[in-house]
């Protein structure tokens, strides 16, 4: 069952520099209860879509359907309704926390927009904080009492206690040290299978994205250029960007075979995004069609979508549909 | 980790600007002082302020040669109580510059913080208004207005009003800038919370502090421009006493009695200098950087 879907979806920023198209016809479903991940370099947009999901940017054109309802167009209760339903943790847990407040304020706030019962909300904030393991004392501390760990904790309490049902989640372990890492990580998919919850991941770091993601969408400049299951796309992947990313990642393996010029160059000016396939001036099989006309999405296997030009004149393979080879 | 060693501070020093964190005693003496002379001015004054006594006129001050001690500070060319007067005029200046610092801090905080939050257009047009009102300077639009406007306390508190506003608007403008940027800004919207509970609860308490530090520093340099506009002839009228109208009329008689302009020149000095230090106290203290939150 779809809980998101996202239709050709653009968004753009009005610079000094000019008309930035941060987001260009994204389209996409995420799955009721599973993990989809959105990955890409810096700048891609991946954070971009997010907003845009989270309602604190307007979109140029397409459309973003939650549950069957597209969320541009809800009316005022709906529309508070959908704040609770959707909600996000952020990379920076030092910045997620107002440092004047106290814990339990920080925790109380959503519930009070949403005109909770006072009588109800002291309970409610000890069951969030239980369920992110952290004591009941916490509640009556400063977010400057805790390490950045248990800032991120209290991030992911916040988060859950309006009960929701999707959440995105941006970079949210890549600003903790490493040897926490896994503890957040652990505590985010215990709290999945525990609630039901699904989860919009937002990650440059791959090795997150293999081992927590079940889908991932690969994102540069704007554009979706392969999206597949996880372990698809990480045992064969298809486009030369994903590919070139996949080498990128180092190997803790000093006899490994090294692979060279995957990528070249940098990452082009989104304000001056190159014509055709944005990614040809650094790829390694750029043809000329690439130069002159962007490549669609296209199945190359079951679940699998990529957008290149070297798919072109191969079969399509059988499975049309993105949404097929997915766990339910 | 090496011993740390008490040094004891030169005295004035310790008075002038604390030793590490400690309070401002002798600024913040002097300004109390000007706030208690401003709110019972007249059951301090020994004489009656505006009291002529031609036979008394031209008394230095009791320390000086010639001086009685029923006249402190001496008296003017008229024989009013040079004392008396500072303590009235005290009364003008905490109250002009009381009135026109809450209101231009709240004009300007929040038109800084609508231009801040929301940015565009309403950024756009709050800027423009501000960059309009800097570039205008303050006394030529002040004789303009002494022109039009009845002349009083009132038309001095709009005049100030008008040239501080914009200190306030820009200083709340960057700040809730840079404020709105924060993830817990962010969460606040994702939450649901209401754009009037987000000012209060989220931007408010960050920018007060900086609004509290401003206001001290300013009450000084309002007191320096209302005894400008004074001195002038533009602002507080005669009968009625102001520090700058006391320098004014001391100016002519300023090679036979030195005290008519000293007095109140270094009231007002002293009340600038405190609420300078007053204001650098309270910005280092209220520094969250400092104090490590």
């Amino acid at each position: 069952m779809t809980l998101l879907r996202l239709q050709q979806v653009v968004c753009r920023f009005h610079t000094r520099g000019g008309v930035l198209t941060a987001v260009d016809d994204v389209s996409l479903d995420i799955a009721k209860g599973e993990t989809f991940a959105l990955v890409g370099e810096s700048g891609c947009g991946k954070s971009t879509l997010a907003t845009l999901i989270l309602k604190l940017n307007p979109l140029a054109s397409g459309r973003i359907v939650f549950d069957g309802e597209d969320i541009g167009r809800l009316k005022r209760q709906a529309a508070k309704r959908y704040r609770a339903r959707v909600q996000a943790v952020f990379q920076d847990p030092y910045s997620s926390l107002n440092p004047r407040l106290k814990v339990k304020t920080i925790l109380a706030e959503p519930l009070l927009a949403h005109g909770e019962l006072r009588r109800d909300i002291a309970a409610r904030v000890e069951r969030a904080l239980a369920l992110v393991s952290l004591p009941a004392g916490a509640a009556s501390l400063y977010p400057h009492e805790f390490s950045g760990g248990q800032r991120q904790r209290i991030a992911i309490a916040r988060a859950l206690i309006l009960e929701p049902e999707l959440i995105v989640l941006d970079e949210p372990i890549s600003a903790l040290d490493v040897s926490i890492r896994a503890q957040i990580l652990n505590l985010l998919q215990d709290l999945q299978a525990e609630l039901g919850l699904t989860y919009l991941l937002i990650a440059h770091d791959l090795a997150l994205v293999e081992h927590a993601a079940d889908r991932v969408a690969v994102m540069y400049l704007g554009r979706i250029v392969e999206t597949a299951a996880s372990v698809e796309l990480f045992d064969n992947p298809r486009h030369p960007y994903t590919q070139a990313l996949l080498a990128a990642v180092p190997r803790p393996d000093p006899q490994a075979p090294r692979v060279h010029g995957q990528a070249q160059g940098e990452v082009a000016n989104a304000l001056a995004a190159p014509p055709g396939c944005r990614f040809h001036p650094r790829c390694p099989s750029c043809m000329a069609v690439c130069e002159r006309q962007a490549p669609m999405l296209v199945a190359v296997g079951a679940g699998h979508h990529s957008a290149c030009h070297l798919h072109e004149g191969q079969p399509a393979a059988p499975a049309a549909k993105s949404s097929a080879g997915r766990p339910e | 980790m090496s011993e740390a060693v008490a040094l004891p501070r030169p005295l004035l020093a310790r008075l002038l600007r604390r030793g590490e964190g400690g309070f401002p005693f002798l600024a913040a003496s002097v300004l109390a002082l000007v706030l208690i002379c401003a709110l019972l001015g007249p059951w301090l004054t020994p004489h009656e302020a505006g009291k002529i006594a031609l036979a008394d006129a031209m008394t230095p001050p009791a320390w000086a040669e010639g001086g009685s001690a029923k006249h402190l500070l001496g008296t003017d060319n008229l024989g009013r109580d040079i004392l008396s007067r500072i303590i009235a005029g005290a009364r003008v200046s905490a109250n002009v510059a009381l009135y026109a610092i809450v209101i231009s801090g709240l004009i300007g905080a929040s038109l800084g913080m609508a231009a801040g939050y929301f940015g565009g257009f309403v950024d756009a047009a709050i800027s423009r208004l501000i960059d309009v009102q800097m570039s205008v300077p303050s006394i030529p639009l002040a004789m303009l207005f002494a022109a039009v406007l009845p002349p009083g306390e009132a038309m001095v508190i709009f005049i100030i009003v008008l040239s501080y506003w914009t200190w306030y608007a820009r200083l709340v403008r960057g700040e809730v800038l840079s404020l709105r940027e924060r993830d817990y800004i962010k969460l606040a919207k994702i939450a649901g919370v209401a754009t009037p509970v987000i000012f209060y609860r989220h931007l408010a308490p960050n920018v007060l502090n900086m609004l509290l530090v401003l206001a001290t520093l300013q009450f000084g340099s309002v007191i320096v421009f209302e005894a400008g506009l004074s001195f002038l002839g533009l602002g507080i009228q005669p009968p009625n006493v102001s520090w700058g109208g006391m320098l004014a009329d001391g100016r002519n008689f300023i090679d036979v009695a030195w005290w008519l302009i000293t007095m109140p020149g270094l009231a007002i000095m002293a009340s600038c200098l405190a609420s300078n230090l007053l204001g650098d106290w309270l910005r280092d203290t209220l520094d969250p950087v400092r104090r490590q939150i």
